[in-house]
C-alpha cells in the first residue's frame, strides 16, 4: 500500500512529465528552426531590405494599432467592469467574437466595410488614403483580431480596484475623470500593460486577415509565406527566425517593465503575491 | 449642521427605518450601537455612498441628499484604511488640494503643517502598505482634514487598532473637534463614545433608539435595549485625582461629595466611571472583603430586571446593584431600609474626557 504523501508525489511526477511533453512541443519546433539556420544565411538575410522594411513595418504597424485602439478600448473596459447594463451579456460576448472567428474569414469581413465601395472606403479616399493594401488597413487587420485581449485584460484590471477607494478619491473632491486618470487607471495599471503587450503580440503575429486586406505592403508573416510558397523552407526560415528573434526581445523587454519596474506599487494578480509577502 | 430626516433604505437583511438626528456646528456625534444596527449604512447615506429609499439628509440648510459625492464636502475615514496604495504618504495628503487647484507652494505648506499636526513627518516619503495601524489611519485623518469637509465621517476609526495606538488617535480626534471640525463617529464600543462623544445616538436595528448627552443616554436608557446594550447603570461624572503614597494605579475619583477608589493607569484628568450593576453586593452589615468601595445607604427602589431583581440604593448618589431574587429575600431587603453597599476598584471602568 502507498502512503497519502507517496501517492501525491506521483501524481505531481505525473503531472511534472506531462508539462514536460507540453513544453517540448513549443519548444521543439522553435529550437529546431534556429539550430537549422545558420549566421551565414541570418547575416544575409539581415541585410535584405525587403526584409528590414517587412520587419519594421510590423514592429510600428502592430503598436501604433494598438496604442490607437486603447485610447478607446480603455475607458470602455473601465465601463464594463463598473456599470451593468442592458445586454451587457451580449456585448461581453461580442468583445470575444474576433478570437473565434477564423482569421481570413475576419479579414474578409473587413473588407466588406473597409473597400473602396464601402461608406467608410469613400471617407478614406476622401481625405486621401485607402484601407486597402495600405498600412491603415494593416492596423485595422491587426486591431481587429486583437483587440479582445487588452478588453479582457484592462476590464478584470478595473475590477480588481476596490470601487472604495474610487469613492473616497470623490469624497475628496477629485472630479470622476480626475479619480479614473489618478486613481483607477494607475491601480489596474499593471493589467492594462499586460493587455497592450498581449494585444500588441497578437497583432503583430496576425497572418490571415492581414493578407485578405493588404498583401502589399508586405508585414515580416506574409513575406514568411511568400518566401515559402515561391522558393521553398530554405529561403522562408531565416526570415522567421530573424523575426522571432526581434518580436522576442521587444516582448521580453516589455513583460519585464510591464512585471514592476515601471509600476512597483500598482496592484494586481500579477504583483498580488509579492505585495503580500511585502505586508 | 448636519440634519438626517427619516432616512429609509433596505439592504438585503439590513434595513434603516426612519432615522432622524441632528448634529450642531462644531458637534462631536457619536453613532452608538451592535454591528449590524445599520450605523454605516446611515454613515454611507450621509456621504453619498447609498442612495436611501427615502429621507433627506441637509447640510448647512440645503439638501444634499442627492449631489453628487464630490460635491457635497463631507469627509469619510473608514475602519480599514483607503489610503492610495500607488501613492506616497506625502501624495495622499496633498491629493485633495492637487483637487482645490493649489499652487505647488501652498500644497506643500499644507502638507507639512498637516503631516507636523498629525505627527507623521517622517513617513510622508513611506508608502502606505509599510505603514502600521495607527499611523494609516493619523494619515487617512490628516488627508481627510486636508479636504477641508463641511463634517467630518468617522466609520470605526479606532476599532481595528491595536490598544496602545488608541488612545493617541482618541486625543488626535479630541483635538480635530476641539478645532471647530464638526465630527460623526460611527462605533460599537460605549466606552469610545463617552470618551469622545459630546453626543450620542444610539441605533437598534436600523432605528435611532435614543440620542442625548453620555449622561442622558446611561443614566437613563430610554428602553431596555440600550440599558442592556451599554450594560451600565452605574455611570458617575467626575474627576480622577493623582494619589501619593497609596498603591500606585489605585487612583482617587470624585464626584461632588462623593469618592471612589478606581484601578486605572489613566493620567489623572476629568472623566467618567462606570459600574457594572451586576458588580454591586448588597449586604445588611458592613462586612471585610477585598472590595475598596464600600458605602452605607438607603435602599429607594426594588424592581424586577426580567433576569434578577434591581435594587437601587441612596449612597449620597444612587446606585443600581443586579442581585437574585433569593437574596433579596434572605437579607429582608425592602425600600427604606439601611444597607451596605460595596464594589472592588478593579470592576470599576475609567474612561478618560
Amino acid at each position: 500500500m502507498t502512503s497519502p504523501k507517496n501517492r501525491t508525489e506521483l501524481l505531481l511526477l505525473v503531472f511534472a512529465a506531462l508539462g514536460g511533453v507540453v513544453l517540448l512541443f513549443i519548444i521543439a519546433p522553435l529550437a529546431s528552426m534556429f539550430l537549422n539556420c545558420s549566421l551565414s544565411e541570418l547575416a544575409d538575410t539581415a541585410k535584405d531590405a525587403q526584409v528590414k522594411s517587412s520587419i519594421l513595418l510590423t514592429l510600428w504597424t502592430s503598436m501604433a494599432a494598438t496604442a490607437i485602439f486603447a485610447i478607446a478600448a480603455i475607458p470602455f473596459a473601465y465601463l464594463l467592469a463598473r456599470k451593468d447594463f442592458l445586454l451587457k451579456g451580449l456585448v461581453t460576448a461580442i468583445i470575444d467574437l474576433p478570437i473565434v472567428i477564423p482569421h481570413s474569414a475576419a479579414g474578409i469581413a473587413l473588407l466588406g466595410v473597409l473597400s473602396q465601395s464601402t461608406v467608410l472606403g469613400k471617407v478614406a479616399g476622401k481625405i486621401g488614403f485607402s484601407f486597402i493594401g495600405s498600412s491603415a488597413g494593416i492596423m485595422a487587420a491587426m486591431a481587429f483580431v486583437s483587440i479582445p485581449y487588452l478588453l479582457n485584460s484592462a476590464r478584470d484590471g478595473f475590477l480588481a480596484v476596490p470601487q472604495r477607494l474610487e469613492k473616497t478619491a470623490l469624497s475628496l473632491g477629485a472630479s470622476p475623470w480626475r479619480v479614473f486618470l489618478t486613481v483607477s487607471v494607475p491601480l489596474a495599471a499593471k493589467p492594462i500593460a499586460s493587455g497592450l503587450i498581449l494585444m500588441w503580440a497578437r497583432g503583430m503575429s496576425e497572418f490571415g486577415a492581414v493578407l485578405i486586406i493588404a498583401y502589399h505592403p508586405m508585414i515580416a508573416p506574409v513575406l514568411i509565406y511568400e518566401r515559402f510558397s515561391a522558393f521553398g523552407l530554405k529561403y522562408a526560415r531565416p526570415v522567421a527566425v530573424l523575426f522571432i528573434a526581434v518580436c522576442l526581445v521587444f516582448f521580453i523587454i516589455l513583460r519585464l517593465l510591464a512585471m514592476g519596474k515601471v509600476f512597483p506599487n500598482a496592484k494586481s494578480r500579477i504583483g498580488s503575491s509579492k505585495e503580500h509577502a511585502h505586508r | 449642521m448636519l440634519i438626517v430626516r427619516r432616512i429609509s433604505k433596505s439592504l438585503g437583511t439590513l434595513a434603516i427605518k426612519d432615522a432622524s438626528f441632528e448634529v450642531q456646528q462644531g458637534q462631536y456625534f457619536v453613532l452608538l450601537g451592535p454591528s449590524g444596527a445599520g450605523k454605516s449604512v446611515l454613515l454611507e447615506t450621509i456621504v453619498g455612498l447609498i442612495r436611501p429609499d427615502a429621507g433627506k439628509v441637509l447640510l448647512n440648510g440645503k439638501d444634499i441628499t442627492y449631489k453628487k459625492i464630490q460635491k457635497r464636502k463631507i469627509g469619510m475615514v473608514f475602519q480599514n484604511s483607503t489610503l492610495f496604495p500607488h501613492m506616497t504618504i506625502y501624495d495622499n495628503i496633498a491629493y485633495p488640494l492637487r483637487c482645490k487647484k493649489l499652487s505647488q507652494f501652498q500644497i506643500r505648506e499644507r502638507v507639512a503643517e498637516l503631516a507636523k499636526d498629525f505627527a507623521i513627518t517622517n513617513l510622508l516619503d513611506h508608502r502606505p502598505q509599510t505603514l502600521s495601524g495607527g499611523e494609516s489611519q493619523r494619515a487617512s485623518l490628516a488627508r481627510a482634514v486636508a479636504s477641508e469637509p463641511r463634517c467630518l465621517l468617522l466609520d470605526e476609526p479606532i476599532s481595528s487598532l491595536d490598544v496602545k495606538s488608541r488612545p493617541q488617535i482618541r486625543s488626535l480626534l479630541r483635538k480635530i473637534n476641539a478645532r471647530g471640525q464638526t465630527i460623526v463617529h460611527v462605533t460599537h464600543d460605549y466606552t469610545e463614545a463617552v470618551s469622545l462623544g459630546t453626543h450620542i445616538a444610539v441605533m437598534e436595528n436600523g432605528r435611532i433608539a435614543q440620542t442625548g448627552t453620555a449622561k442622558q443616554i446611561f443614566c437613563h436608557p430610554k428602553s431596555e435595549f440600550i440599558a442592556r446594550f451599554i450594560g451600565i447603570r452605574n455611570f458617575f461624572k467626575g474627576w480622577l485625582k493623582e494619589t501619593e503614597g497609596k498603591q500606585e494605579y489605585e487612583r482617587r475619583f470624585t464626584n461632588g461629595s462623593m469618592a471612589f477608589s478606581v484601578l486605572t493607569d489613566r493620567p489623572a484628568g476629568p472623566g467618567y466611571i462606570m459600574v457594572r450593576s451586576e458588580d454591586v453586593i448588597i449586604g445588611n452589615t458592613a462586612s471585610r472583603t477585598s472590595a475598596r468601595n464600600n458605602f452605607e445607604g438607603t435602599i429607594v427602589d426594588i424592581t424586577s430586571a426580567g433576569v434578577g431583581i434591581e435594587v437601587v440604593v441612596d449612597i449620597g448618589t444612587k446606585v443600581a446593584a443586579l442581585i437574585t431574587n433569593e437574596s433579596v429575600k434572605k437579607l429582608g431587603l425592602r425600600c427604606g431600609k439601611k444597607v451596605w453597599v460595596s464594589f472592588k476598584a478593579s470592576a470599576i471602568k475609567y474612561v478618560e474626557q
